[in-house]
């Protein structure tokens, strides 16, 4: 059932809902942003409606909840090892359609690729429900369309999204109708906005030719790209990691464990012990990126990795953008995607 | 920003024993049967361990406090596994601290591992160059117990003398099966064989390189070549196995680090039929 609230409704609805959840919402943080006097719109604990984003996409995704940037894992003290601790509060998380589709390629390598779940992801993930922020328009670098993420049926307890009025929600959780209810200045049936075009489209080749791996398209980007990892970190379906030991200063015998983010873009990810090292130069690095994101996980999973929230070209400091790379990737696919039409 | 009671779920542990075996995170310890020496930077650690595993799967070795790091099983006996370690990296630094009758921790077995009743017909070539001689020394065991050792080749390769592991095998394998064991280089006054393991691939005396099968382990550049010589021979690809080494953060194909192209190595691999990894490009 859909519901139209003002912005005094929703603050109600939100308080009523604090108390069951802690939420997590994309906040604008003033001047905080990468410039001089540019905010930042990043994902943060919030307990009031007017701290939510709700005009604006996000420059960091929701993925930091479930796979934080550094989460500890566990604790030692001399032989005893303790498993952290993680607030067993259930979790409401705010995000747009592209992330939604993002939630199910995070959920696909930590709980459904190999035999075993991952017990940290898992812990967090169990906590977790959604809100659908509504899509009423498409923004910059945005082609969540040509990657199928733009709409979301299900999955999510309410939607919401900006309107005339104040907002308006399309109830899907039962038990929350009378909260919304309550709170409503009116009922209106709806289905939660979402945007059927983009500027940005991209074609996603069918089939790469194996002369892709070694394609001098690639080359440019061995000077331009900085290996930042910047692309990664916002990426919503980015989920590599790497396993760190710390131990304090002050007590040598006392320690942690934690697994950071990590990045394919970045020096030391594939280094092994002894100097070895796989992919040295960045047009490498991109290479091994981008045909995951487009070409790689469709081949194991059957679907691709890609949403299209476009976060990573938001960020380049380098201006390189991935669209323009799977244009050219598609481009030097022509003659196998031809084959492919023609039988 | 309100600060709402937070409740805490308290999932202590008192040992790091598996208590819970589902989270596959926790280390279990393992008690150090035997150190055997081989090099300055090179020791074999024989651990308890009565699971289940195969030549050429790995452990996660754990250095709480220094990390883990992906290491192969090197030989299998009823209570134990060996785990060969060479001292290059920090948490191999900190195991060589560790002597018999301690314990380190561990998590495994991980990978698919090699398959030993492949190689019992016909002809066999083992070409393995240093530390790569670690996840196949169970094979070559098994080929030199095999009733047709005779027909069953290894090719050793380390950089000098002074670097060769596993000496008491070689001089047993050496009695079995056909055993070409060279160095790199070597200082004046050496006896053995010097020359890349790739020289002595085109002089194997085979009956029949077409049927052959072959198993080629060690750093990418002398897998690159020994292939190279071995389809030269007359090879075919679909008899040539070849383990690869990654970056491994979990073993369990959530970390991303050994991933190439659709495959991961710590689940697929680390094994791979050639078929399958001549397609595979980091």
């Amino acid at each position: 059932m859909g519901y139209v609230l003002s912005n005094d409704g929703f603050e109600q609805v939100v308080q009523a809902l604090s108390d069951k959840y802690r939420l997590f919402a994309p906040v604008r943080k003033k001047g905080m942003g990468r410039f001089t006097d540019i905010d930042v719109i990043m994902y943060d604990e919030v307990n009031h409606a007017d701290e939510i984003e709700l005009a604006q996409k996000s420059d960091y995704s929701f993925k930091e909840f479930l796979t934080p940037l550094s989460e500890t894992l566990f604790y030692f003290t001399e032989s005893q090892c303790r498993e952290a601790e993680l607030p067993d509060k259930p979790v409401l998380i705010f995000l747009r359609s592209c992330d939604m589709h993002a939630v199910r390629r995070l959920d696909q390598i930590y709980l459904d690729n190999g035999p075993e779940k991952d017990w940290f992801y898992l812990r967090r993930r169990n906590l977790v429900k959604f809100a659908l922020i509504g899509c009423t328009e498409s923004f910059e670098n945005c082609f969540c369309a040509s990657m199928g993420a733009n709409k979301t049926e299900d999955g999510y307890e309410f939607s919401v999204e900006l309107s005339d009025d104040g907002v308006r929600c399309d109830v899907a959780e039962a038990s929350l109708e009378k909260l919304f209810q309550a709170n409503a200045l009116r009922p209106e049936t709806f289905s939660p906005a979402f945007v059927t075009e983009n500027k940005v489209k991209v074609e996603i080749p069918k089939k790469v030719p194996a002369s892709i791996l070694k394609d001098p398209l690639w080359d440019e980007y061995t000077t331009r790209c900085i290996n930042c990892g910047r692309c990664n970190f916002v990426c919503p379906t980015c989920t590599c990691y790497t396993m760190q030991d710390v131990f304090y200063t002050d007590n040598g015998k006392v320690g942690e464990r934690r697994r950071v983010g990590g990045s394919c873009m970045v020096d030391g990810y594939t280094n092994v012990a002894g100097g070895g090292q796989y992919r040295r130069t960045n047009g490498e690095r991109m290479r091994f990126k981008v045909l995951h994101k487009i070409v790689d996980y469709r081949k194991r999973f059957g679907y691709d990795m890609c949403v299209g929230c476009g976060r990573c070209d938001d960020v380049c400091p380098e201006y390189i953008s991935y669209t323009n790379i799977i244009k050219k990737v598609f481009d030097a696919s022509a003659d196998e995607n031809k084959e492919v039409s023609d039988k | 920003m309100k600060n709402s009671h937070i409740p805490f779920s308290s999932k202590i542990l008192d040992t790091i024993i598996h208590k819970d075996l589902k989270n596959p995170y926790i280390p279990f310890p393992s008690e150090i049967l035997e150190v055997i020496k081989h090099t300055e930077k090179e020791y074999t650690f024989r651990m308890e361990f009565k699971g289940k595993c195969k030549p050429g799967q790995f452990f996660e070795v754990s250095m709480p406090k220094y990390g883990e790091a992906p290491i192969s099983i090197s030989g299998i006996g009823k209570n134990y596994v060996d785990l060969t370690i060479r001292k290059v990296g920090r948490v191999t630094d900190e195991v060589f601290e560790h002597y018999a009758g301690q314990t380190l921790l561990l998590r495994g077995p991980y990978g698919n591992g090699f398959d030993t009743d492949l190689y019992a017909d016909g002809e066999t070539v083992v070409v393995a160059g240093g530390t790569g001689v670690s996840p196949v020394r169970g094979v070559i065991e098994a080929l030199s117990n095999m009733p047709n050792a005779k027909d069953k080749y290894v090719i050793a390769g380390f950089k000098s003398p002074s670097d060769m592991l596993f000496r008491d095998d070689l001089k047993r394998w050496a009695d079995k099966l056909n055993l070409i064991l060279t160095v790199d280089g070597a200082p004046e006054g050496y006896e053995g064989n010097i020359g890349l393991v790739t020289k002595y691939v085109a002089d194997l005396p085979l009956r029949d390189p077409a049927n052959c099968k072959a198993v080629v382990v060690g750093p990418p550049p002398m897998m690159r070549f020994t292939i190279i010589e071995l389809q030269k021979k007359g090879f075919k690809d679909e008899n040539i196995t070849v383990s690869y080494e990654r970056k491994m953060c979990c073993g369990l194909g959530k970390c991303g680090h050994c991933r190439v192209n659709d495959k991961y190595i710590c689940l697929d691999g680390p094994v791979f039929n050639y078929i399958e990894a001549k397609e595979m490009m980091d």
